[in-house]
């Protein structure tokens, strides 16, 4: 009876007529062009970026060998005497953008573990979204933040031999910034966690702790590595921060009191500067970007790898 | 292993003789036989009242079942015996549940602790994505056992008929996912014995396995119920009748809670029930 009463419906439905039809398909056939041309957008201007750096680069390392490049340790390229060692600058990026997650890892970790396992739904209703606004907050603020507290009020007061502008604060504002990033993503990886394995646990009288600890972090690792990765790749990048809190030294140094450049920073420097245009000096932070470029490239793939491995996990 | 039909029907060994008085808590206090005993448990989930007024005695080294239709509240029944519930948000009880005399929901106990003595197995297999090893070896690793874990863990894959099928070096440390359904089910209760509990609680423990896992779980009940008390939620009559010593029927009542309606020796329920309704779920007409 019910198959009646819904023939009987379909049959006043009017169909449309051929050139309704033909037209119907033309704008899909347009909005498909569309769509597609916008996806295609971002894959050419990656590609532009790197045919830009190339063409730059080329020109650099005409002048200064790889070698050099790799292995001098003075970075002087605006001084009289020129040295072409990327070694300060970029250990200074790698050196304060590990102690950005020597602070964001283990806090976002935990907030993760919280907000996943322990804070009840309406906890973490307004506690996420206050933390994920810490993600919005512009890295200028956080520069200004490192510069104007982090170093005067936490850093100097604790390391007297600190000077004003130090790799510390950098790493300490940097890694506030990315903590939102890693418990955002490390909770949402935990909390794909199957409950099934959470209950398994608890019924063998696992309490909180181990559960969240001993089954979920492990089940859930190659998202929280990926988050880690990608929190890296960001720290990495971060140009602000460093530039107005650690200073515009080069300084091939481990000890993050002192003041340092990191690649960004030179890159900023000189854009800024009144460095001419086609000059050897110039076509230097076309070489440093391109460097910056292949690591956080790097590291985005490593992330990938691991965030698709991670969605194979549980069966 | 492939059993014929007829044994599948008929149980292959001969059914414990029960007192028809079992759901008395009283007689089974007096007959020193009494594991677990429900007082008019009552639970809610939210506002939603998902079992009503339940009195059961649960037999110590027996095997009891729980059948009944969907959403009847077995799974909620079994789940309240060792404090499952706890984790869900909205839950709450009213009643008792008393293990060795005490008070489960008492103020005073620890859940963690009720579920050391009371292990549970699950509906879906759910090993943790560990090696073969290190799920056995999990739970006496947290409970801070002391003693060889290698035994343990050969002792709880014995106990759950898996050890020959795993005891290889190198298998034993692979992945508990490379385990068949069925094994990856023996491998959960291997886990849940090597905490040595005293009850072994198992909702649904076949659902996701074929005829044969299924046999071989059956099995191993019967094997594991000279020594642990067993509590089986099942949708499955004939698994019901195949290897319990004692059936709860529980079905909803007008409001959709659930309600016991028949509870006793199995053979009892299944060949000669009080209520019309247990009977008209058995027979098929209902459910």
């Amino acid at each position: 009876m019910h198959q009646d009463v819904a023939l009987g419906r379909l049959s006043r439905v009017r169909r449309p007529g051929p050139l309704q039809a033909r037209l119907r398909r033309g704008r899909e056939a347009v909005v498909y062009g569309v769509l597609l041309l916008c996806a295609l957008v971002s894959v050419f201007t990656t590609l532009a970026i790197v045919a830009a750096l190339l063409e730059e680069i080329w020109a650099f390392f005409d002048e200064v060998s790889l070698i050099e490049f790799f292995t001098d340790t003075q970075w002087t390229p605006l001084f009289r005497d020129q040295h072409f060692g990327v070694l300060p600058l970029l250990s200074a990026t790698l050196l304060m953008s590990l102690g950005a997650m020597l602070v964001a890892l283990p806090l976002g970790l935990a907030a993760a573990i919280f907000l996943s396992e322990y804070a009840p739904a309406g906890l973490r209703a307004v506690v996420k979204p206050v933390l994920e606004v810490l993600a919005g907050i512009p890295t200028v603020v956080y520069g200004y933040f490192a510069l104007q507290f982090i170093t005067p009020e936490i850093v100097r007061p604790l390391f007297t031999e600190a000077g004003p502008f130090n790799a510390a604060s950098a790493s300490i504002a940097m890694g506030i910034m990315t903590l939102p990033l890693v418990s955002s993503l490390s909770e949402d990886a935990m909390r794909a966690v199957p409950q099934t394995l959470r209950e398994g646990a608890y019924g063998l009288g696992a309490n909180r702790f181990e559960v969240a600890l001993r089954v979920v972090v492990p089940a859930a690792l190659s998202g929280i590595m990926a988050a880690a990765i990608l929190a890296a790749s960001r720290a990495i990048g971060e140009t602000m921060i460093v530039t107005i809190a650690a200073g515009n030294m080069p300084n091939l140094s481990w000890n993050p009191l002192e003041g340092m450049q990191a690649m960004t920073a030179y890159i900023v420097q000189v854009s800024l500067g009144d460095t001419p245009r086609g000059t050897i000096e110039y076509s230097t932070i076309f070489a440093v970007g391109m460097l910056l470029f292949l690591l956080t490239l790097l590291l985005n793939i490593a992330a990938q790898w691991l965030l698709h491995r991670f969605r194979e996990v549980y069966e | 292993m492939v059993k014929s039909d007829q044994q599948l029907t008929a149980p292959p060994f001969p059914l414990p003789v029960l007192s028809p008085t079992i759901n008395s808590v009283e007689s089974a206090q007096a007959d020193g036989d009494l594991a677990i005993a429900l007082r008019s448990l009552s639970a809610w989930y939210g506002s939603f009242q998902a079992l009503r007024d339940v009195t059961m005695a649960v037999l110590r080294q027996r095997i009891t079942a729980i059948i009944g239709p969907s959403g009847c509240g077995k799974s909620t029944l079994i789940r309240c015996l060792n404090r499952m519930n706890d984790l869900i948000p909205g839950f709450r009880l009213t009643g008792q549940v008393l293990f060795d005399g005490q008070d489960i929901y008492s103020k005073r106990v620890d859940p963690v602790d009720v579920r050391r003595r009371i292990g549970m197995v699950f509906q879906k297999p759910n090993p943790f994505p560990k090696s073969i090893y290190e799920n056995a070896a999990f739970g006496p690793r947290i409970n801070g056992y002391v003693g060889n874990l290698d035994e343990i863990v050969e002792r709880a894959l014995l106990l759950a008929a898996l050890w020959d099928e795993v005891k290889d070096k190198d298998k034993l440390h692979k992945s508990a996912l490379t385990l068949s359904g069925g094994q990856q089910q023996r491998l959960c209760i291997a886990r849940a014995l090597a905490v040595e509990p005293e009850v072994i609680l198992m909702d649904e423990p076949c659902s996701a396995l074929d005829p044969v896992a299924t046999l071989k779980i059956e099995d191993l009940m019967r094997e594991l119920a000279q020594n642990y008390t067993i509590v089986i939620v099942t949708h499955n009559m004939q698994q019901a009748a195949r290897v319990a010593d004692s059936t709860a029927v529980l079905m909803m009542n007008e409001d959709r809670a659930g309600e016991l309606i028949e509870y006793g020796p199995t053979r009892e329920v299944f060949t000669n029930p009080k209520e019309k309704r247990t009977e008209d779920y058995i027979t098929g007409r209902f459910g």
